[in-house]
Formats: C-alpha cells, structure tokens, sequence
C-alpha cells in the first residue's frame, strides 16, 4: 500500500479509480442496450492492437499493398487470424455503434444534461466513419479503389472549387499511390489518435452528468444521506461484472465470424475486392461497404450530384441537432406517446430499409422506394420536433406542412419524361409517405389513446 | 391501410435482404453449377493442383502461394511436389520448394499473343464468391467458330482464352432450341480423352484446388474457431454465475 | 445493498476462476499476435538451405555463399595447410574451440567434417567485420610468422586455416561453423545437419 500512497501524492490514482469506476454510480436498470458502450470501447481496443500489428506487415504502396495483404494471409503466422480479427472488428464496431446510438435515440440520451455527451458520441460516429473509409482503401482491391473513386468525386460535385477539392485529397487526377500513401497515414496515426481523445472526452462528459437509464428517470435526484443515488449501484464491481457477460457473448458472436464466416456473406469482405485495384476496369456493381450504405442511398436518392451530396451529409448533420429538435421533457419512449413510438419504428425501418437499398444494384422500383426512404428520413425529425409538445401542438396543421413540403419535393423531381412505369411506381410510392405522417400525426390527433403521455416515475422502475 | 403500407414496408425490407445477393449478378447470366466444394478431400486436392500445375501454371501464376505451403498442406512432402515445379526464378535455375508460384510468362509476350497479360489466379476463387463459377467455367466452353480460338463459354461470354482442356474434355456445342435461339444445354460434338463423368472430376478437383489456394487458412479455422467457442462458453458460463452472485446484492 | 448474506467464499472463487479462466483466454490470444512478429513464410524461403557446388573448388582455393543473408567462407585447405594447424596451437587462444560456436560433428581443431573442405561464417567475432582469406605464407603486411590464415581488417583479428582466433587479437573466439552437410563429394548443403548429424 506504501507504493499507493507513493503514486497517489503524485498522481490521483485510487482518486481516478473512486470517481469514474469504483464510486461511478450508475442506475440499477440498465437493460440489453446498456451493453454497447463498453463494448464499443472493446472495439476499438481490438481494432488498435490487431491494427498495430498489421502495420508491421502491410506495405502503402499501390505497387505492393494487394500483394502485402495477401502475405499477411498467408505467410506471415497467425497473420489471417490478425487480418480477419481487423476486417470482422470494422463491421462488429459499426454494429455496436449503431446499437449504442439507437439505445440514446429511445431512451433520450442525448436530452439534458447530456447534450455534450451526444454532440461528442457524433463527432466520434463521424471519426469512426472517415477511419473505415481510409481503411478500406488499404487492401487496394477493386471495391476499395471504385468505393474510395465515387466517395471522392462527391467533392468533385462542389461548385468552383470541386475539381481543386478532390485533386488535393487524391494527390493526384486518379486515385494512386499518393492517395493511398496518405490515408495509410491517416488511417493508423492522426484518425486514431482523435478517436482515443474523443473517447476519453465522451466518458469525462458522461461521467460529469451521470448515465441515463431506460425509464429515463435523474437517479441524482434521490440520494441518501451519504450522497449515493437511491438507485445507483457502483460501476465496479456490478457493472464491471454485468459488462464482463457481454464481453464474453460479444466474442462468441466476433469469433464465430471470424473462424466460420470471415467474408461476412460477402458484406465484411467484398468479393471483388480480391481482384486488384485497377483503373481501367469499373466493376459491374458498386456498393460501398454495408455501414455507409444508407447514406449511400440516400446520395442516390437526388438526382442532381451536388444537391445529393449535401442531402447525404445533411443526414448526418442533423443527428447533431437532435437535442434541440426533441424538447419533449420526458426522455424514455417507455412514457411517451404511442405516436412516438411509431415515429421510432418507422426512423428504425427506414434506416434499414436504406441500408439495404445501399447494397443493391439501381431498379426502378427500388430507386423510388429509396427516394421515399429518403422523405422518411427528413420528416422523422420534423415529425420529432412535433412531437415535443403533444398536447398543445396542432396536429392537423403540422400533417398539412409536412405533406405539401413531400409533394413539393415531388413537383421537384417528377418528370414529364418518366416511363409509365416510372410514373406508377411514383404514385403508388407516395402512399409511403402519407402513410407515414397519417401514422405519426393523424393517429394521435383523432385517436386520443395514441397521444396519451405516461407519467414518469420518480424511481426507475426494475 | 397504415398498417398495410407498414407491413409493406417491412416486407420490402426483408424481401430486398434476401434478394440482395441475387442483384449483383445481372439479369442475363448463367446460373452456376453447383460444385460441391470440399476442400477437406486432399486427395481431390493433389489431384488439382497437378492438374493446375500441368494446365494453367503455363499462364496464370498462383504469385502469393508458395510450393511448400501447398505441399504440406495437401499432406506432400517437398521430395512429392518438387516434379510440379517447372517455372524459373530470374537466374533460370528451377524454383526452389519455398519459392512464391510466379510463371515464367512474360507479360509482353503474353500481351503479344493473347492482347491481355492472364491474371493471376491465387484468389479467383474468392473474387468469384467460391467454386461454382469456376466448376462451371470449366465445364462451360462450346465451340463458336466467331471467336478467335474457336471456342466460347457459357458462363464467361466472349472469354479471351482457348480450352486447355480440350484434349481431356472434348469440344462441346451449344444445342439451340425449335426457334434457333441458343439455349443453356452443351453437349459433346468431338468426344475427348474422358468420359463426362471423369471430367467433372478433374473440373471438380481443379475447382476444390483453387478455393484451397485462395485461402489456406480455411483449412485450419474451423479448428480453432470450435476451440475458441468451447473455450468462451466455459468464459461465459463462469462470468455469469460471478454477474449473478454479486447482483444478489441488488435484486 | 444489504451485506448480509453475502457468501464471500463463492464469490472469491467464482472472482478467481473467472480471472484465472480469462487469463488463460488473453495469454492463448496473444500466441498468434506473437507469432506473428516471428520469421514468416517469405523469410524462411530466403533463408532455406542452400546447395553449393564444390566440384570445381580448386584445391586452396575459397569461394563465398550467400546463406541467410549471411557470407559463407568454403575453403578447399590443401593437405599442407592442414599440415600445418596443429603447429600452430601454442599462438591460439582457443585451440579446441571449446569456447566457440559450431555444430557437434565438425572436428574441433580442423573444424570440418571432412578435413579438407572448411565451411565457416565469414563474420569476425569481435565487431561482425568480414575477415579477408590469406592463404600466402609470410606475406610483407602480416609478418613472417603468418602460415595462411583469415585477416580481419576492421581491427586486426587474425584467424589460422581453421577459423582459430590468435592470442592478442581483439576477437575473443573462433569463427563459428554454421551447419552443413554433403549431399555428394561434389554438393555441400549449408543450412542443415544432414540426416547422419
């Protein structure tokens, strides 16, 4: 213990280990979703270590990256294992991340006093993203190189200064070894070490205000006479253990890719990228890896490029208003209206509907049902806002808004020059939409019932 | 109405994951035979790559393999697989057993008599998703007199390459239906030295070579994939009777 | 939160067979990151064993080999060089090489298995230098006393015919044997012991 006390004059040790692990009181209702974040935080240990020593085998240099990635899987020892943790890590991250964020999303994480600890969460969602773009550029197979060539020419789609834009993050008029060179660069140093302090900045922001629970419910306010949370439990050791269990199933699930299905169906592991990058030869399908796809969808939602690349980023940006766009003082879904509740099923359906459209080669059908997604996308946040004040809000009047701001998109993009078929698919899509806003705004005006609030208690219940 | 365009969506969102994988392939193509790959056969294994060794190797390298690895992973000592070795390294001695499997064809010569550099075939086969392509390919060439080696495929429309394994094989041609349109059935027009049946073996061992070749991990992940598994469970089993006794403290 | 009840026992078990049991999870992952950073594929073919040829190798001649990326001294001694090494013994500072590095079979003053041929890293024990082969007797630059043997110019190590280092020079033992054997007469294999080692 002399050696403790030794460290503790000289730096907050036991200090430290009190405020955020041992004396950490988090609420004692944590359910499934409350797993994600430690396991993101597994994540990104696994992605560091198995990603250190890749480095040490991986060569970023167009001639020789292909053929490197291949000696990794073949001659160097344990180096398939190292790579296939590396590939199946990405996808496993993205999964829980977006876990995470869904769990925020229901229980109204990102409400106050929590605003910071969403804005951050984004901010690493963002990091995380250019990290597995970068990343995937690496093995320099034919779906890195044309996944990175359409990402990039969306930059190309600025006006003025697109062409400038794009040829400065390439270093180059095509993607090549200077492109590569620097998102190698990227990809293991300078992304990485904004992850890690973000991180840190995410848990100090979390651990200031407290974790929020599935009832939504302050566990501050209530506490006893030594200052502990009536329904606060110490992090360590129930949470530690708690999380432990997660870990473990967690790696079930990771290990069983990794040793049974590595390729991931073909959606961890593109099939064509085991052809070599090359420049004279687009492969007949191009579908960006699975995490980016509802994005993805959405850019291919508009028609005109640029318009397009800002409604793909628009998607992101306005995850980050989310604090202000939800007022609702009630945090849990638990004890919101039942016309939340369908508002989040449909956000959830949409996403994943999106997603898959993302991975699919353009038909008609599917590309309008994709535009409809997109609508769907939107309105969620508007219809939101909406639903920040169910009782004094008009319904009727938001329906009418929100469905003329559809159909005034449509005007927008119907063409007189569309195919009958087309035309149909248009119209028969559109009933998603009204579907939509009927469900979220009709129901609960006409249906009393669906827009009647819970009472939150002051106790998390569980 | 609402619950229906709901439901509708719902099942356009299951429908699109599992039709998924079908878009890649456009509408026009062949379907695969099925190939029944069985990498565990080593046998069948040998077989393919001797088959590769005296048939493809000329042109398509295997660059990221290497002599050695097949032989001890197809049970080969180095003595079994050395007679297979006939490239060169660049001081034109014979390739030593754990030497990459790179060919002696030069690019420009292979671009003077093909109009194409072949390409290396180490990871075909995970470039095309696994071995029924192949296994198809291989059985997929008829005779077209338009192309310039005589010979087209099934499976890969206009292919730039002739049919190696004529001789083994035979030609084969394609019938046509009542109307003249070609249709997917190949029959044999000049019998080879095989009979069917003894064709689809070699096609099959060729095919269970190269799925082998674009992964030699796969031949031992299983392994410690069940290892790691049985190991996890006992983890699991453990850290939840640990969760269990100390949340007794709670509930 | 009640402490009653608590069974402490269970729980310092069930504590240290999950720790115990987890450890042994981390320590078994860390096997592959490990063997990972050891030799792979690609180095173990360069460094393969390599044959050499010594049918032409007149008799005092040397030729060198690259193994490992490494030099290999062959020297095909003539009967009077050999002649001329146990003379030599009161000069060396370890004249049976007990103190050095070969394989079990070489003879420890020839330091060969078969006396005429010498098979021998040509790296000086002192600073890894190459040392230079001069067979010549007596020649101007390294005295009268010298009967042919290995001259290390970095910082004057002097070597006899078998790879003996000399009392006074810097290099403290004899230059090291790697392991061979001889496929024929005429094929030596550096790299192995050969089936009769």
């Amino acid at each position: 213990m002399s050696l403790l006390n030794w460290i503790d004059s000289r730096f907050p040790l036991t200090e430290t280990w009190n405020k955020h692990i041992a004396e950490y009181y988090a609420p004692k209702n944590f359910n499934f979703f409350y797993f994600f974040g430690s396991l993101a935080m597994l994540c990104l240990v696994l992605q560091i270590v198995t990603g250190i020593f890749l480095t040490m085998h991986y060569k970023p240099d167009a001639e020789m990256a292909f053929a490197s990635v291949e000696y990794i899987m073949r001659d160097v020892p344990g180096g398939w294992f190292i790579r296939y943790m590396h590939s199946t890590g990405a996808s496993m991250f993205f999964i829980v991340i977006y876990l995470h964020m869904f769990r925020g999303l229901i229980y109204g994480s990102f409400k106050g006093p929590r605003e910071l600890v969403w804005l951050i969460g984004m901010l690493i969602y963002l990091a995380l993203m250019a990290e597995a773009f970068m990343g995937y550029l690496l093995p320099w197979g034919q779906m890195s190189f044309w996944g990175a060539q359409v990402i990039i020419n969306l930059f190309n789609t600025i006006p003025y200064i697109g062409d400038v834009v794009s040829t400065t993050i390439r270093g180059d008029f095509v993607i090549s070894d200077p492109t590569l060179n620097r998102f190698f660069a990227f990809h293991v140093v300078a992304v990485p070490l904004i992850l890690v302090g973000l991180v840190f900045v995410h848990i100090v922001a979390l651990h200031t205000v407290g974790s929020n629970n599935p009832d939504g419910v302050e566990i501050k306010k209530l506490k006893d006479e030594k200052g502990i949370p009536l329904d606060g439990i110490a992090f360590h050791p129930y949470y530690t253990v708690k999380d432990i269990v997660g870990v473990v199933v967690f790696l079930i699930v990771f290990f069983f890719i990794v040793f049974f299905m590595p390729e991931g169906g073909g959606y961890f592991i593109e099939h064509a990228n085991f052809e070599p990058a090359n420049a004279l030869k687009t492969p007949e399908h191009i579908a960006p890896v699975w995490y980016f796809t509802p994005f993805y969808t959405v850019l291919r939602a508009v028609p005109d490029p640029w318009y397009g690349t800002l409604a793909m980023f628009a998607a992101i940006a306005v995850l980050f208003v989310l604090p202000w766009l939800d007022k609702n003082p009630i945090k849990s879904v638990r004890y919101r209206n039942k016309a939340h509740l369908i508002n989040l099923a449909w956000f959830s359906v949409t996403f994943i509907v999106l997603g898959v459209l993302g991975v699919m080669a353009v038909t008609d059908g599917l590309k309008e049902l994709g535009t409809r997604g997109t609508q769907i996308y939107f309105l969620f946040f508007a219809v939101t806002y909406v639903h920040s004040r169910p009782r004094q809000v008009n319904y009727l009047m938001w329906f009418v808004i929100l469905l003329v701001s559809v159909l005034f998109w449509d005007l927008l993009r119907y063409d007189s020059s569309f195919t009958d078929n087309q035309s149909s698919l248009f119209w028969q899509m559109l009933l998603i939409p009204v579907a939509y806003l009927a469900t979220t705004l009709l129901l609960p005006h006409f249906v009393g019932a669906a827009n009647e609030e819970k009472e939150v208690p002051t106790r998390v219940t569980g | 109405m609402k619950l229906n365009s709901f439901k509708l969506l719902l099942a356009a969102a299951f429908l699109s994951l599992a039709v998924a994988p079908a878009a890649y392939s456009a509408a026009e193509k062949e379907p695969n035979l099925d190939a029944n790959v069985d990498v565990s056969d080593k046998v069948s294994l040998a077989r393919g790559a001797k088959y590769y060794a005296n048939f493809c190797m000329g042109c398509h390298s295997l660059e990221f393999s290497r002599y050695n690895r097949v032989a001890t992973d197809l049970g080969l000592t180095e003595a079994d697989i050395k007679p297979l070795i006939f490239t060169r390294d660049d001081d034109d001695n014979i390739h030593k057993p754990g030497a990459l499997m790179v060919n002696a064809l030069r690019t420009k010569d292979a671009i003077r008599w093909f109009g194409i550099a072949p390409p290396d075939l180490t990871v075909i086969a995970r470039s095309r998703g696994g071995g029924d392509w192949l296994y198809s390919y291989f059985k997929g060439f008829y005779k077209d007199d338009s192309r310039p080696f005589g010979v087209n495929n099934l499976y890969f429309p206009n292919v730039g390459m002739p049919h190696v394994l004529q001789e083994l094989q035979g030609l084969q041609q394609r019938e046509v239906d009542a109307d003249g349109n070609p249709t997917s059935t190949l029959t044999i027009l000049e019998p080879g030295k095989l009979s069917v049946g003894e064709y689809d073996q070699v096609a099959k061992d060729l095919t269970n070579f190269l799925v082998y070749v674009g992964e030699p991990a796969q031949l031992h992940r299983t392994f410690y994939g069940i290892l790691t598994l049985l190991f996890l469970l006992v983890l699991l089993v453990l850290s939840y009777l640990l969760k269990k006794e100390f949340w007794k403290d709670i509930h | 939160m009640a402490d009653t009840g608590v069974d402490k026992k269970r729980r310092r078990f069930l504590i240290g067979a999950t720790s115990a049991v987890g450890a042994v999870g981390v320590g078994a992952i860390a096997i592959p990151f490990i063997g990972s950073l050891t030799p792979s594929a690609r180095a173990l073919a360069a460094g393969a064993p390599v044959e050499v040829d010594i049918s032409k190798l007149e008799s005092g001649a040397m030729i060198s080999i690259e193994w490992q990326g490494k030099v290999v001294f062959v020297v095909n001694r003539t009967s009077d060089m050999l002649s001329k090494l146990p003379s030599i013994v009161p000069q060396l500072k370890d004249p049976k090489s007990e103190l050095s590095l070969q394989p079990e079979y070489v003879d420890k003053e020839s330091r060969s298995r078969e006396a005429e041929i010498l098979v021998m890293l040509g790296k000086c024990t002192h600073l890894g230098c190459a040392p230079q082969y001069r067979p010549e007797v007596a020649p101007a630059d390294l005295g009268a006393d010298w009967q042919g043997g290995f001259y290390c110019p970095c910082h004057g190590s002097r070597f006899d015919l078998a790879g003996r280092v000399f009392k006074g020079a810097p290099a403290g033992t004899n230059m090291e044997i790697p392991p061979y054997y001889f496929i024929s007469d005429s094929l030596l294999l550096i790299g192995e012991n050969g089936v009769a080692a």
